[in-house]
C-alpha cells in the first residue's frame, strides 16, 4: 500500500506516504478554494481549531479558515519571526501569543496564502472560545480590522472535571439561537438538519481508523510517532476537512499504511526514512515548536525515541476515550465535542489522562514541551509533571520553546536536555533492572 | 531660633493607618480572627476579578480576596511550579498556600479571568484536596437572554456547594438580606471613588487603594463602616491642591504592582482619577434588585449592567475600547497611563484597541509593564514624570 515518493534527490530527500500526498492535495486545493473566494463568491468563515463546528460550517457551504493553522504553516515556512516583529512594531507586547502575533503581522504584510495569493477577508468570524481565553481576545483584534459579523460560542470549561447538562444546554441554546441564524444570513443558505447530520456520520467514520491508527502505537515496535508523525494525522480531522469524504479517504489510506508497517514490524515513517531502532518510549505534553520542527523531531528519531501518545493531538478532541460525532444527536453531540477538547478539561483531568498514557501505552518517561506563548497549555505543567512521576514512577523531563517564534527555540539547550533525559532513562533502566 | 509648626495629624491618618497593617499582613490575622471568634465560622477565597460574594456573604462566610502575596513575600516555592513566561500572581499565590499563610481557608473560588487563574484552580484542587475549590466559568456571551439560564444554574450549585461547606441551607431571604448589604457597600466605594476624581488632592491614590484592598479581608459590613468614616475623615481636612494631571490608571486588575508604584505616580505630579484595581467592589453598576428570585438578579447584574473589562467579551465591535474613554470623560481624565503586570495576557491583549480608541479622540497615554515585586520605581516616577509634564505644556487649554 505504501508507496514512498522521494521529494529531492540527496541528504535533504523527504519520504512522503500516499496518505500524505494526498493530504497535501487536500491542503492545496482548500487554500485555492480560499484564496479564489472574491472570484467564485464563495463566503469564508474564520474560526479556531479547538472545537470548531466544521460540519455546521460546511452545511451552509462557508469556507472554513483557521488562523493557528495559517499561522503554523508561516512557522514552517520559516515566516512567521518577521510577522511576529511586525506586530510588536504595531504596538503588540512581546509577552502575548505568537499565533496571535504572527497572524496580525500576516494581515499587515498582505496574508498571504502558501500558495503565494491573498487570503480572503472573512464574511464572519465564528469564535468558538473553547479552551483558550487568548481566543477571545484574538478575535476582537481581528475584527477590529475586518468589520464583519462575529458570532461567540461560549464553551464552559470542565472546571469541575466533567460536562453537564446545564453546560450542554447552554452550548445548544447558543447554536440554535444565536450561531445558525447568524451563519444562515451570512452564507444565504437555509440550515438543514439532516445535511448536518450527514456530515457527522462522515466524521463518524474518519474519527473510527484515526483512533485506530492512534492506537497502533500500544505496539513494539510502534509504527507511529504519536507526536511528530501524528500531527500530520490530526490535520484532515481537527480542520477544514471533518465530514468530507476526502477525510474518510485519508483516514482510510492511512489506516492500511500502519496496517502495513505492523505487519512488517516497521516503526514510524520519518522525514529521514522509517526509525530504525525505538529505544525510548515517550508521552509528550504539550504543542510542537513549527519553526525548528523537522530539527526538533530529528533529536527525537536520531536517538532511538518514539513518542507514543501525547496531548497535542487531543487538542482537537478526544476521540480515543470514546467520543464519535452522533448523527442522532447533531446539536448536542456538537456541544459534547467543544468540550471535550483536551484544553478544555481541567488540570486533574489532564493529569489523569497523561497517566493512563503513560501506563497503557507502556511509556519510559513524560516529556514535556513546555511553549512560551500558550497559557492555556503550560500555566501548571511543571505540577503535572511532578504528579505524573510521583503516580507512575517514571522520570519526566522539561523543555521550553515556542510555537511560531523562533526565537524561543534554543536547538542546542533543547537537544541538551534530551540527551541528559535519555541518559536518565537509562540509568532508571539499569537500577531497576540490579534491583 | 522658632521650632517648626508640628503639623495636625491627618484625620485619616488612624483609617489608612489600619488598611496598611491589613495589606501588609500576609497572614492573613483580621480574618483568621473572624474565624476564631465563633465556633463553626469559615472563610472562601476568591480571585480576582469577579465572584458573587453575597452567596459566600449568605451562608454566613467570609470572603476573602487574594490579589497575590504583594512584594514583601519571598517566593520559594512558587517558582518551582511556574516558568519564567508566566506572571506572578499565580506564583505567590501558591506560595501563601504552600507555606500554610491560607491553612484557614476552607472554600476558594477561582473565576474565569485568564488560563492562568483557570489553570491554578486545577492545580488548588490537586494540592489541597481538603478544600472546597471551585472554577466559577463567567458567561461571555452577552446576547440577551443567551446566557442568563446557564448563570442562574451555575450559581445555583455554587449556592448548593457552599451551604454545604457551611452546613446551612442558603436560603432567598438569606440571600437578598445580602445583596442589600452588598449593594450599600458598592455605593459607599463609587461615593469613594467619585469624591476622589471631583477632589482628588484630598483623596491620595495609595490612600484610596489601600481602602478597597481592605474590603477584600474585611466582613463587608465593617468594610463599608470603614469607608464612611473615611469619608468623613477626609472632608474634614483640607488638603493643598497641586497643578497635578489627571489620569486614568488601567489594566491593573489582576496581579497587583507594589504599593510604591502607585505613589511614585502620584508624586510624579499625577492624580489618579480613575482605575481599575479590586474591580470586585463595583463591578456590578448600581443596585442588585433585592425582591425577587436573588440568583436571576445577580445573573442580570453581572450580564447586563457590570463594568466592562479586559477579561470580558464585548459583542459590539462599534463599542470595543468605549470604555476607557468614557472613564476619561466621565473623569475629567487628561490622559491614560497603562500598567500592565509583564505575561498578563487580558490586559496586554487588550491595550492595543484600549489604545487606537484613545488615538481616535486625541488622549494621550503612556504604559509600562510590572511585577507584583518590582522593585526599581525610579523609572516609573520619571516615565509618569515626563507624561504629566509634557500633557500640561502641550495640550490644548
Amino acid at each position: 500500500m505504501s508507496k514512498p515518493e522521494s521529494k529531492a534527490a540527496g541528504k535533504s530527500e523527504v519520504v512522503k506516504d500516499l496518505s500524505m500526498l494526498k493530504q497535501k492535495e487536500m491542503i492545496t486545493r482548500n487554500y485555492d478554494a480560499l484564496t479564489s473566494a472574491p472570484e467564485t463568491g464563495r463566503k469564508v468563515a474564520a474560526t479556531f481549531v479547538p472545537g470548531n463546528l466544521n460540519e455546521l460550517i460546511q452545511v451552509f457551504g462557508l469556507l472554513n479558515n483557521l488562523p493557528e493553522i495559517n499561522a503554523i504553516q508561516n512557522g514552517m515556512r520559516k515566516l512567521s519571526g518577521d510577522y511576529i516583529l511586525e506586530a510588536e512594531k504595531r504596538g503588540h507586547s512581546e509577552d502575548v501569543c505568537t499565533y496571535v502575533k504572527a497572524d496580525l503581522g500576516s494581515m499587515a504584510k498582505g496574508n498571504l496564502a502558501p500558495n503565494g495569493k491573498p487570503l480572503p477577508r472573512p464574511d464572519v468570524l465564528l469564535l468558538s472560545y473553547t479552551g483558550c481565553f487568548t481566543f477571545m481576545k484574538w478575535f476582537e483584534l481581528v475584527r477590529n480590522e475586518y468589520k464583519c459579523p462575529t458570532v461567540m460560542l461560549h464553551v464552559p470549561y470542565q472546571g469541575e472535571g466533567t460536562t453537564t447538562r446545564n453546560m450542554r444546554d447552554y452550548i445548544v441554546k447558543q447554536l440554535k439561537q444565536e450561531v445558525i441564524p447568524k451563519l444562515e444570513q451570512v452564507s444565504g443558505v437555509k440550515f438543514d438538519i439532516d445535511r448536518l447530520r450527514e456530515l457527522m456520520r462522515e466524521s463518524a467514520k474518519a474519527e473510527d481508523d484515526f483512533v485506530w491508527v492512534l492506537e497502533t502505537a500500544r505496539h513494539r515496535p510502534s509504527p507511529i510517532d504519536a507526536y511528530f508523525g501524528s500531527v500530520y494525522y490530526t490535520g484532515p480531522i481537527f480542520t477544514a476537512f471533518r465530514g468530507t469524504p476526502d477525510a474518510s479517504e485519508y483516514y482510510r489510506l492511512l489506516r492500511a499504511e500502519i496496517e502495513e508497517r505492523m505487519a512488517k514490524g516497521l516503526g514510524p515513517i520519518t522525514p529521514e526514512g522509517d526509525m530504525k531502532q525505538q529505544k525510548y518510549r515517550l508521552v509528550v505534553e504539550g504543542p510542537p515548536n513549527w519553526t525548528s520542527f523537522r530539527e526538533f523531531w530529528k533529536m527525537f528519531y536520531d536517538e532511538g525515541a518514539v513518542v507514543v501518545a501525547s496531548s497535542y493531538t487531543k487538542v482537537g478532541g478526544l476521540y480515543d476515550l470514546g467520543f464519535r460525532h452522533d448523527p442522532d444527536h447533531p446539536l448536542e453531540s456538537l456541544a459534547d465535542y467543544a468540550m471535550g477538547c483536551y484544553t478544555n478539561m481541567n488540570l486533574p483531568q489532564r493529569v489523569g489522562l497523561l497517566e493512563k498514557y503513560m501506563k497503557e501505552y507502556e511509556a519510559d518517561g513524560l516529556l514535556i514541551n513546555s511553549i512560551k506563548s500558550c497559557n492555556s497549555f503550560s500555566a501548571g505543567q511543571l505540577m503535572m509533571m511532578r504528579e505524573i512521576e510521583k503516580r507512575t514512577g517514571k522520570p519526566g523531563a522539561f523543555i521550553e520553546t515556542d510555537l511560531v517564534d523562533p526565537r524561543y527555540f534554543s536547538a542546542a539547550n533543547v537537544k541538551n536536555r534530551l540527551e541528559s533525559y535519555f541518559q536518565m532513562i537509562d540509568q532508571k533502566r539499569r537500577v531497576a533492572s540490579a534491583a | 531660633m522658632c521650632a517648626a509648626p508640628v503639623p495636625a495629624p491627618s484625620p485619616t491618618a488612624p483609617i489608612v493607618a489600619r488598611c496598611q497593617e491589613l495589606f501588609d499582613d500576609l497572614d492573613f490575622g483580621a480574618a483568621r480572627r473572624w474565624k476564631a471568634a465563633a465556633p463553626g465560622r469559615k472563610v472562601v477565597a476568591f480571585m480576582p476579578v469577579y465572584a458573587p460574594r453575597e452567596l459566600v456573604h449568605a451562608a454566613g462566610m467570609l470572603p476573602l480576596g487574594i490579589m497575590g502575596a504583594g512584594e514583601s513575600l519571598e517566593v520559594i516555592h512558587g517558582d518551582a511550579y511556574y516558568q519564567s513566561y508566566i506572571c506572578r500572581i499565580p506564583r505567590s499565590t501558591l506560595e501563601l498556600g504552600i507555606t500554610g499563610r491560607l491553612d484557614f481557608v476552607d472554600g476558594f473560588l477561582f473565576p474565569s479571568l485568564c488560563d492562568v487563574i483557570r489553570n491554578l484552580s486545577g492545580i488548588w484542587k490537586l494540592l489541597f484536596p481538603k478544600v472546597y475549590v471551585r472554577y466559577l466559568d463567567v458567561p461571555q456571551n452577552f446576547t440577551p437572554g443567551m446566557a442568563d439560564e446557564f448563570w442562574v444554574h451555575e450559581l445555583q450549585e455554587l449556592r448548593e456547594g457552599l451551604g454545604k461547606l457551611a452546613g446551612v441551607e442558603i436560603t432567598d431571604d438569606a440571600l437578598r438580606d445580602s445583596i442589600a448589604v452588598y449593594n450599600e457597600n458598592r455605593r459607599v466605594v463609587r461615593e469613594v471613588y467619585a469624591y476622589r476624581a471631583a477632589e482628588p488632592w484630598q483623596a491620595p491614590s495609595s490612600d484610596v487603594y489601600l481602602l478597597m484592598r481592605a474590603g477584600l479581608v474585611l466582613p463587608v459590613e465593617e468594610h463599608t463602616r470603614l469607608l464612611r468614616d473615611w469619608l468623613a475623615a477626609a472632608r474634614s481636612e483640607k488638603r493643598q491642591r497641586r497643578d497635578n494631571t489627571r489620569i486614568v490608571l488601567n489594566g491593573v486588575f489582576c496581579e497587583q504592582p507594589p504599593l510604591g508604584l502607585i505613589k511614585a505616580i502620584e508624586m510624579a505630579g499625577c492624580y489618579v482619577v480613575d482605575d481599575d484595581f479590586m474591580l470586585v467592589n463595583r463591578l456590578l453598576i448600581g443596585d442588585v434588585p433585592v425582591e425577587g428570585d436573588p440568583l436571576a438578579n445577580l445573573s442580570t447584574a453581572y450580564l447586563t449592567r457590570s463594568e466592562e473589562t479586559a477579561s470580558k467579551y464585548q459583542p459590539d465591535q462599534a463599542a470595543k475600547g468605549q470604555y476607557i474613554v468614557d472613564a476619561v470623560r466621565r473623569n475629567g481624565a487628561e490622559g491614560v497611563i497603562f500598567a500592565a503586570p509583564s505575561f498578563c495576557d487580558p490586559a496586554l491583549l487588550e491595550r492595543p484597541m484600549l489604545e487606537e480608541r484613545l488615538d481616535r479622540v486625541d488622549v494621550p497615554y503612556i504604559g509600562f509593564k510590572y511585577a507584583e515585586n518590582s522593585a526599581q520605581m525610579q523609572p516609573v516616577r520619571e516615565q509618569a514624570g515626563t507624561f504629566a509634564d509634557s500633557i500640561k505644556l502641550w495640550s490644548t487649554p
